[in-house]
């Protein structure tokens, strides 16, 4: 079962760089996606119970984060499709500079595209930590391709940032999983294990110094591939680089397996009975990120950094919310679904209008109510979705957090978390109204280059719709989920 | 078994003092695949005898590091005509008298950080911190794109030193997962350096540098 999840796209890819015809390898790719949701769906709703010393398998944890990314790829697969249809052949110049350039062969970008979800599920499914460590790099190494399809020099430049940045990240996370084994040795140096029930079972016998420097390594290396200030360098330049259907996957998908390994390493940690350092940890590295990316939402000239941002904020909040633990853990999975399901709409709405404006500079757009009315309205109700305002999802899982925060007597904490979100919501608000309803430059004599096709936008439309249902009604099984999630991984269940 | 073990760390030392000076892109390859060819020697020294796990290890990382990496760069670095680093970010003399603090406080680091259990060498841990340390002074203070490729498997290297440590507890399994994880990064970060030549007629990443913050 876990193989076929994992093996179907990978044969996919295969199949996908062999294929001749453009039209054919599309409907592979929707095809593939449509076939690893189905397989989810069977696994969320009678999930097979695990051996406890097998290095795959997904327990609650896992099942939520295969999930996302499961519907969301689905989602960019469909329309991916769409925009690849869509784009032109040969030489072509790109928005804004003007740069020409050719586009990546599209029979090796449709199967990066496949080999990404292959490794994001092998994430998902990692019950060792050595094996989580190989997954999230090859997560790296085949998103670095996908970046750099539009052949031209910026995009190289973001490319070349992402993989040494996150590479080198990587690197430090493996020294931490040494450290681990250290830690979880016995005297006589036998015994050191990276499984991970294993090391949450032996918790108290664990070495804490080493456990310590195990974490602080761990965090910082995988906190550079989900994107903490200030390892958080390479994640502007590739979401704005990248075609818009990957910086989708990126933010909703790829910054959340990253995430799951700090959770996983936190939970050891809770075992070990450091779980407050670690914890403080988190909480620290939480709100620099949210303080500094709302200062750099203010303002942000290009909508689709503005959004790379606002993931490192909404990043910086899972952070604060695994810190805070209990019930703020509960908020941290349930808004890391939320947070995915806005943000990847979002980022295909922004895809749309880069085709229709042949811009990402926020002062050449406007009145996209007028031009584009689903993707426009998209983009209005998204704001509110995102910055965490009802009835949408991301309301109900900040609030948690908040709570809890407050409940734990941490004041200040919430504080300084409640004025970053009120920065960024002024930021965001400002500029998505500009976009939505403003003046487009030029005046009368302004003309879109791409009409609103139906295809472009109904994937936005159901992701966000999910949005506003997480937002109204959480599903039973979805909860059951989350709150064994929470107790899993060192928190308890509301 | 000690004192081989010795040497080869002393070996290892000496491989990054001298990468820390070479200007010659060649002449840095080639203490690379040094390093990289006397690392595989590592898990089976480490291992005190040779067993089958050590020596598969052993002698994959001795082909890769030692063998394939060094061809493709050295391949790379005749296909795109780039011999030497001109004008680095931190000079050689620097480069080597920075190595030589790092390397003293790589020393007293390892004699703080005690083992719970008998290390393999009490030079093991020193010498996988330094060398861990060239590879990112490498990534930092040069400009070459394919110096920084170098630099990223110094690091990698240096890490798997540090990783003899625990050599029994890592399943051979995802020692190969990081070894593959490894050769694909390079052979990626390999293929830019061509397209980085050919978009900016040269390899400097220092003129990387279009994508800023602006605001409105």
């Amino acid at each position: 079962m876990i193989a076929a999840l994992i093996l179907l796209p990978i044969g996919a890819a295969v199949v996908a760089l062999l294929m001749e015809s453009d039209v054919r390898r599309r409907r592979l790719l929707v095809g593939t996606a449509a076939a690893h949701l189905g397989l989810t769906a069977l696994y969320w709703c009678n999930p097979p119970t695990v051996a406890a010393d097998a290095w795959l398998g997904f327990d609650s944890a896992g099942r939520i984060f295969l999930g996302i990314s499961s519907v969301l790829f689905l989602a960019v697969a469909f329309y991916g499709a769409y925009r690849l249809g869509r784009e032109q052949r040969g030489r072509q110049a790109e928005v804004d500079t003007g740069m020409p350039f050719i586009n990546a062969p599209e029979a090796v970008y449709t199967a990066c595209l496949l080999l990404f979800l292959a490794m994001m599920t092998l994430v998902a499914a990692s019950r060792h930590l050595g094996v989580l460590w190989v997954a999230l790099e090859a997560t790296t190494l085949t998103t670095a391709p996908l970046i750099y399809f539009h052949r031209q020099p910026r995009s190289l430049e973001a490319t070349w940032k992402y993989l040494l940045v996150c590479s080198v990240g990587i690197a430090l996370a493996l020294l931490g999983n040494f450290l681990l084994v250290v830690a979880s040795a016995h005297a006589d140096g036998s015994g050191g294990t990276l499984v991970i029930r294993e090391l949450v079972a032996r918790g108290a016998e664990l070495r804490a110094p080493w456990m310590k420097a195990a974490f602080v390594f761990l965090l910082v290396g995988y906190g550079t591939k989900m994107g903490l200030v200030p390892m958080h360098t390479w994640l502007p330049d590739a979401h704005s680089e990248a075609p818009s259907l990957v910086s989708a996957l990126l933010s909703g998908a790829l910054l959340n397996c990253a995430f799951l390994g700090i959770l996983r390493t936190h939970s050891i940690c809770a075992a070990a009975g450091i779980g407050d350092f670690s914890g403080n940890l988190l909480i620290v590295f939480g709100l620099i990120s949210m303080v500094f990316a709302a200062a750099f939402l203010v303002n942000q000239a290009d909508y689709k950094r503005m959004l790379a941002y606002s993931s490192i904020e909404h990043m910086g909040l899972l952070a604060l919310g695994a810190g805070l633990g209990g019930a703020a853990l509960y908020g941290a999975l349930l808004h890391a679904v939320n947070h995915s399901l806005v943000k990847a709409a979002l980022f295909m709405v922004a895809g749309n209008f880069v085709a229709a404006y042949r811009t990402k500079l926020v002062g050449q757009t406007g009145r996209a109510l007028h031009w584009l009315p689903v993707s426009g309205g998209l983009w209005l109700l998204g704001v509110f979705a995102i910055t965490g305002s009802p009835p949408f999802g991301t309301f109900v899982s900040e609030f948690t957090m908040l709570r809890a925060a407050f409940a734990q007597g941490r004041e200040w904490v919430a504080v300084v978390a409640l004025v970053a979100l009120g920065v960024a919501f002024i930021g965001m608000t400002r500029t998505f109204l500009c976009m939505a309803l403003g003046p487009e430059p030029g005046g009368g004599k302004f003309e879109i280059a791409e009409k609103e096709q139906r295809a472009a936008v109904i994937p936005a439309l159901v992701l966000m719709g999910m949005s506003l249902w997480l937002g109204l009604w959480i599903p039973g099984k979805l909860h059951q989920a989350l709150a064994h999630a929470a107790r899993l991984l060192g928190g308890r269940g509301p | 078994m000690q004192d081989w073990m010795g040497n080869v760390l002393i070996a290892l030392i000496l491989t990054d003092l001298l990468l820390l000076g070479s200007s010659q892109l060649r002449n840095a390859i080639r203490l690379m695949a040094v390093q990289g060819f006397v690392l595989g020697l590592l898990p089976w020294l480490a291992h005190g005898k040779l067993t089958g796990a050590a020596l598969l290890m052993g002698a994959t990382s001795a082909v890769l590091k030692g063998g394939v990496f060094p061809a493709l760069l050295r391949w790379a670095s005749r296909e795109i005509h780039v011999r030497r680093e001109i004008e680095p970010l931190v000079g050689y003399i620097p480069s080597l008298l920075i190595g030589l603090g790092v390397l003293t406080g790589a020393f007293v680091a390892g004699a703080r950080l005690t083992l719970p259990w008998a290390s393999p060498s009490p030079l093991l841990i020193p010498t996988g911190l330094f060398t861990a340390w060239t590879g990112l002074f490498l990534i930092m203070a040069r400009r070459k794109a394919l110096t920084q490729v170098l630099g990223y498997i110094v690091l990698e290297n240096g890490i798997f030193i540090l990783g003899m440590v625990v050599v029994e507890a890592m399943p051979l399994l995802v020692e190969l997962g990081v070894l593959l994880d490894v050769f694909a990064g390079v052979f990626v970060m390999g293929i830019l350096v061509f397209h980085i030549n050919r978009e900016f007629s040269h390899i400097d990443v220092d003129q990387l540098d279009a994508l800023r913050e602006e605001t409105l």
